[in-house]
């Protein structure tokens, strides 16, 4: 059993930050993309790939691995920027993002870049495959575990509740589901688009165990993510609660930052603003 | 030539295309306990019942959700399985179609799609479960391949090879008791269209349960108008044997093709952009006319909706004479 040490949670702090400037690069790179879910999710990123998961880089084909679904593949950016920061690519290759015969495809492909498991972007359609890979270790006596991150506005896709009932019906412990619970959509907040509250009473109806926690703070995120992890015989959920563009300030909590990438001087202006947080990060050792 | 029953001499059995399903997979099952089968509430009318009671960890039920069917199949052959999912052609793939793209077939995963109740030969259900449509959808997918074989012997055969080739495959097969027109010991291979009647003046390429029709529109044409043809049971649409269509075009130099399925972008479809870019000959399409199905009888149907013996005869005279 891993300890959270104080020294731990700093480098972890510090990762995060490595990855959201990553996120920013790629997007600037890139001239089109998301900014306001990466970088929302760059904490639990993170946490996951820096402290829950069972992995290794060099071994993107371990069996026996943690697979870790994205369910929602307009995030991307994040995801690239964890895999990149923790080693499984040059942190260089995130400037290919979707760039003509970059592995870095606008929305991940398993077939050009595997240790993305699942090839996503349709939404509502990680859940699904998270049960059948949790099913399957269930079959073959497998003990690895199955973390799926959704975005909130998904649960609005039909294919996630029938994946959510199964989920229950063959009681897979040995899967986490992960919300990034931002409240933005491409066309407004998730609460006028179409209200997904209550969203974590919907999941007990479903008899799934649920967790809620802050998605930006990543010492809660991993004593949530672990309790979750350890519950026997259902399906667990951890609802974590993000601002949407978190660290980068003028876009915090503006939706309208979904769906588009910043241009060069609001690109500057972001980064200026983490290599700030980076500083405040180090002056509090 | 294939080893074919005595069909001119009406020494048919009838069977359901979907009995050979539940054969091929109870033997796949036990050959390989990778086999999964998955069923959406239909296990009777899929026929997985005699896989449920054979391989009862093999077999799992999710109920009435079928795009949940393509996307945990896809989870479930990522880690080893090879699961079967078998639902009505007219939701599976017809309602998961997105999920079949994305999560079968770009993401190149080794899920084995059934397709039942596929035609207007279904019957009494009517038009809402007739799947008509989803050869045209599935032969479109890259990486897909689509086969629709003859009768239920050749089904078990195609879903035995179909379970051993990797990768995304879609079988199409019917709900009513049809034709057995090959035996046993009739070969079967995905991709090798097949010979079933030699001749010359005009080539039926048909293909599931409408084989047997262009067999006896075949006597038919023989028997009352001189015109001999060549019989050729076309079951791979995706791959198409080219070499066989092309061929077929080249000795005939006319082609009718048959297959219960809308006539537009089907099995004929396919048929004709092969020959229009190798071997242009004239084409006749046998095939439902851009309608819906409705109730009724099976063959009924087939007939009142253009794709009985007599429609095939009068097809392939019409072929013959533009030949001229």
């Amino acid at each position: 059993m891993q300890t959270l040490t104080s020294e731990r949670l700093t480098e972890l702090k510090l990762k995060a930050n490595d990855v959201r400037q990553g996120i920013i690069r790629s997007l600037l790179a890139a001239g089109s993309g998301h900014s306001a879910g990466p970088l929302d999710m760059a904490d639990v990123f993170t946490a996951l790939y820096g402290y829950l998961l069972r992995h290794d880089p060099q071994r993107p084909d371990w069996e026996d691995r943690d697979r870790l679904l994205l369910s929602c593949g307009h995030i991307a950016p994040v995801r690239y920027s964890a895999m990149a920061n923790f080693g499984y690519f040059p942190v260089e290759e995130l400037l290919t993002l979707r760039k003509f015969g970059t592995r870095l495809q606008g929305h991940p492909e398993r077939v050009t870049l595997p240790s993305v498991e699942t090839t996503s972007g349709p939404l509502g359609e990680g859940l699904a495959q998270g049960v059948g890979i949790a099913l399957g270790a269930k079959l073959d006596g497998k003990d690895f575990h199955v973390w799926v991150v959704t975005s909130d506005a998904e649960h609005q896709c039909d294919l996630h509740w029938e994946a959510m009932m199964t989920a229950a019906k063959f009681h897979l412990d040995n899967l986490t589901c992960v919300i990034d619970r931002n409240f933005i959509q491409i066309d407004g907040s998730t609460e006028d688009v179409m209200p997904l509250e209550p969203l974590g009473d919907k999941y007990r109806a479903f008899n799934w165990e649920v967790f809620e926690c802050d998605g930006n703070d990543i010492g809660a995120f991993i004593e949530t993510a672990e309790r979750a992890r350890s519950v026997k015989g259902r399906p667990a959920v951890v609802v974590a609660n993000t601002v949407p563009g978190k660290g980068v300030p003028y876009m915090e909590g503006d939706y309208t930052w979904h769906g588009k990438p910043p241009n060069a001087q609001q690109a500057e202006e972001a980064l200026r603003e983490l290599q700030t947080a980076r500083e405040r990060i180090l002056a509090n050792v | 030539m294939y080893d074919l029953v005595d069909y001119r001499n009406g020494d048919v059995k009838m069977v359901p295309t979907r009995n050979g399903f539940g054969e091929g997979l109870v033997e796949a099952g036990g050959r390989d306990r990778n086999v999964l089968g998955i069923c959406a509430d239909l296990s009777e009318s899929t026929r997985f019942e005699a896989f449920k009671k054979a391989y009862p960890k093999q077999y799992v039920e999710i109920g009435v959700s079928e795009q949940l069917l393509v996307a945990m199949a896809g989870g479930l052959a990522s880690v080893g399985k090879i699961p079967w999912i078998a639902s009505y052609a007219m939701f599976n793939p017809g309602r998961s179609w997105e999920q079949v793209r994305t999560i079968m077939a770009l993401n190149e995963t080794n899920v084995k799609i059934a397709g039942a109740h596929a035609g207007v030969s279904v019957g009494p259900d009517g038009a809402t479960h007739q799947a008509i449509e989803d050869i045209a959808i599935m032969r479109v997918i890259p990486n897909m391949t689509v086969v629709v074989p003859c009768d239920a012997a050749q089904t078990k055969k195609a879903t035995l090879a179909l379970t051993e080739r990797w990768g995304p495959v879609y079988l199409r097969f019917g709900r009513e008791k049809s034709a057995v027109v090959t035996t046993a010991a009739t070969s079967f291979e995905i991709g090798k269209a097949q010979t079933f009647r030699e001749g010359s003046d005009v080539a039926i390429v048909a293909c599931g349960i409408l084989v047997y029709n262009a067999l006896m529109a075949a006597e038919k044409l023989a028997r009352d108008h001189g015109i001999e043809c060549r019989v050729v049971n076309n079951h791979t649409i995706k791959p198409m044997d080219e070499e066989a269509v092309v061929d077929a075009a080249r000795t005939c130099g006319t082609v009718v093709t048959v297959e219960e399925h809308q006539r537009h972008a089907g099995m004929g479809s396919r048929v004709a952009e092969i020959l229009a870019a190798r071997q242009p000959v004239p084409i006749e399409f046998v095939g439902v006319d851009d309608r819906f199905g409705q109730s009724g009888d099976p063959f009924e149907l087939v007939e009142y909706y253009g794709m009985g013996v007599d429609a095939i005869v009068a097809a392939a005279r019409r072929a013959q004479e533009r030949k001229k």
